[in-house]
């Protein structure tokens, strides 16, 4: 059954990772991760990863941990891996029957796949030392200026709070209708792709209407608590910079200087 | 014919962290018995449900219908679910159909009967919790909380099982709500033979309706008799944080400051009939 999904992957230590402010943990994911398309060169690669250590090693979350993080995008990353490595033009460095192996294609598929690991990494570590209610107060003062252009910032950072709120509720949901349906001789594992999707029916017609009832009693639970949006709404811990947000923001730059200079120096 | 659980252990994992749920615990429910199942939320009894039902299996022990191992390879998952039916606290929530009718057909229709034979069942069980004809064809969607609990009841008795196990059937309910629930439970196991074992955290219900009483605690089945002398043990059933019924309370009471009494009364009932006896005057 599905008890074995977790969503909301945080990694729950203290560190000054951790600690940080979420937008300077959304900022600088997102610095890190645009900084990691504007090189090829392996030097810039051992900047890159060896910035990642760094933060990684500071933010007390085991390696194997935040690699888990790698799993669901291995396909993907074998697919690319395999179209880079046989459709690249280039010096032929040996072939498999029809197919040819270059160097360009052999460097190009070793940079693709480690841009790749190194974007998933970085966002996972991002998700893993943040909670879901920390992130979406981040996004919300991040995006605070859109306002002013009537963009329902707040309403949006409500909705997202509550839907992953509402996740392990229905996950758990999901469980008991399945065991229910399944006392009543129901079968959810076998038949072909069609009679399975017919006989998922038992399941999610119930899980909707629980849905829509849980929305409904939430609803009607914040009206009573005259709840009217963000206008005026202040926070219990509203979001301040301390002094080392100031430092991780300087780190942050540090480390785009650094990574322009090795790549600007070494020419590999 | 029985239904039996045999030194039967569960844990549950999470995290890597593993807990047990049942210790070695053994259980014989006979046919025609009236069971009722109490014990603190955590003492393992959804677990014990769900093991009667094939649901979950157990990690050590067996459990036998009949004699026969449930976990055999000639022994069909379907059927033990339609022998011994479960259902769910909030049942109702379960329900799917597009009609009522239609709803209470799914048991049936999944264990492979004849058409005939399912609708047959489907109406049977609609009569039999209550539902009449006229909402038949409704959705099961539009009709009122005990109406639907009682839907969702007839979506299991329409799989005709021997063992029906029930989930606290009267949680949410209102008192005219769980009377018509019991008063229909009791029909089925008079007139159908039926073997009903119900979880309740009412003392005063199991008092009422449960022929046998089986005690939980931590996995464990601490006692199992007649309901009548499980309600003696008062001390010992607070200690793990249970009370007995009301009225068995008040009479022990009674008894305590030298009021002669000899039966043992649960109901309110029972002790009205036997106060009155004691007092020399006729029980109306």
């Amino acid at each position: 059954m599905i008890r074995d999904i977790t969503i909301g992957q945080y990694y729950s230590v203290d560190s000054t990772i951790h600690r940080l402010d979420p937008r300077v943990k959304i900022l600088g994911t997102l610095a890190y991760m645009i900084s990691l398309f504007t090189f090829r060169d392996f030097a810039g690669y051992a900047v890159a990863v060896l910035f990642f250590a760094l933060v990684l090693a500071l933010s007390k979350v085991p390696f194997s941990y935040a690699a888990r993080g790698l799993k669901p995008i291995f396909i993907l990353m074998a697919f690319t891996a395999f179209l880079n490595l046989f459709w690249t033009d280039g010096t032929v460095f040996f072939r498999v029957g029809a197919l040819a192996v270059t160097w360009e294609g052999l460097y190009k598929m070793i940079y693709i796949s480690l841009r790749l690991i190194l974007l998933v990494l970085g966002s996972s570590l991002m998700t893993l030392t943040t909670t879901p209610n920390q992130l979406t107060d981040g996004l919300e003062r991040i995006f605070g200026p859109l306002k002013v252009f009537r963009v329902p910032v707040h309403e949006m950072a409500m909705m997202m709070s509550i839907a992953l709120r509402f996740i392990p509720i229905l996950i758990e949901e999901t469980n008991r209708i399945m065991k229910a349906q399944t006392a009543r001789g129901a079968d959810f594992e076998s038949g072909n792709l069609l009679q399975r999707l017919r006989n998922m029916l038992p399941l999610l017609i119930p899980l909707f209407v629980s849905a829509i009832r849980r929305a409904t009693d939430l609803a009607l639970a914040m009206d009573a608590r005259c709840y009217h949006g963000g206008a005026g709404r202040t926070k219990m811990y509203p979001l301040r910079y301390r002094v080392n947000d100031f430092v991780a923001y300087g780190c942050l730059v540090a480390y785009i200087v650094i990574l322009r200079a090795v790549v600007w120096v070494c020419p590999w | 014919m029985s239904l039996q659980l045999k030194n039967v252990s569960f844990y549950y994992e999470s995290g890597g962290e593993r807990k047990q749920a049942l210790r070695n615990l053994s259980l014989e429910i006979g046919s025609n018995e009236l069971i009722g199942l109490v014990g603190q939320t955590g003492s393992g009894k959804s677990t014990l449900l769900q093991l009667l039902n094939g649901l979950e299996r157990p990690w050590e022990g067996r459990v036998l219908l009949d004699g026969r191992d449930v976990a055999a390879k000639d022994f069909s998952r379907k059927e033990l679910c339609g022998r011994v039916g479960l259902v769910f606290q909030y049942p109702e929530h379960q329900l799917f159909g597009a009609t009522v009718v239609e709803d209470v057909q799914f048991g049936p229709r999944n264990l492979g009967w004849e058409p005939l034979e399912v609708e047959l069942s489907a109406f049977q069980a609609l009569k039999d919790v209550g539902i009449g004809e006229d909402l038949l064809d409704v959705s099961p969607l539009a009709l009122s909380g005990g109406q639907k609990r009682r839907v969702a009841l007839a979506g299991v008795l329409a799989m005709k099982p021997e063992y029906l196990i029930l989930d606290e059937p009267m949680a949410g309910l209102d008192p005219a709500g769980r009377r018509e629930v019991f008063q229909m439970l009791l029909k089925l196991h008079r007139e159908r033979n039926m073997s009903i074992l119900f979880v309740s955290h009412s003392m005063e219900d199991v008092a009422e309706y449960a022929e046998r009483v089986i005690v939980m605690h931590q996995g464990k089945v601490v006692l199992d008799g007649a309901a009548r002398q499980i309600f003696r043990f008062e001390k010992e059933l607070e200690q793990i944080g249970l009370r007995v019924p009301q009225t068995a309370r008040f009479m022990h009471r009674l008894r305590d400051d030298g009021f002669p009494l000899k039966e043992e009364c649960i109901t309110p009932q029972e002790a009205v009939e036997c106060i009155l006896r004691q007092r020399g005057k006729s029980v109306r």
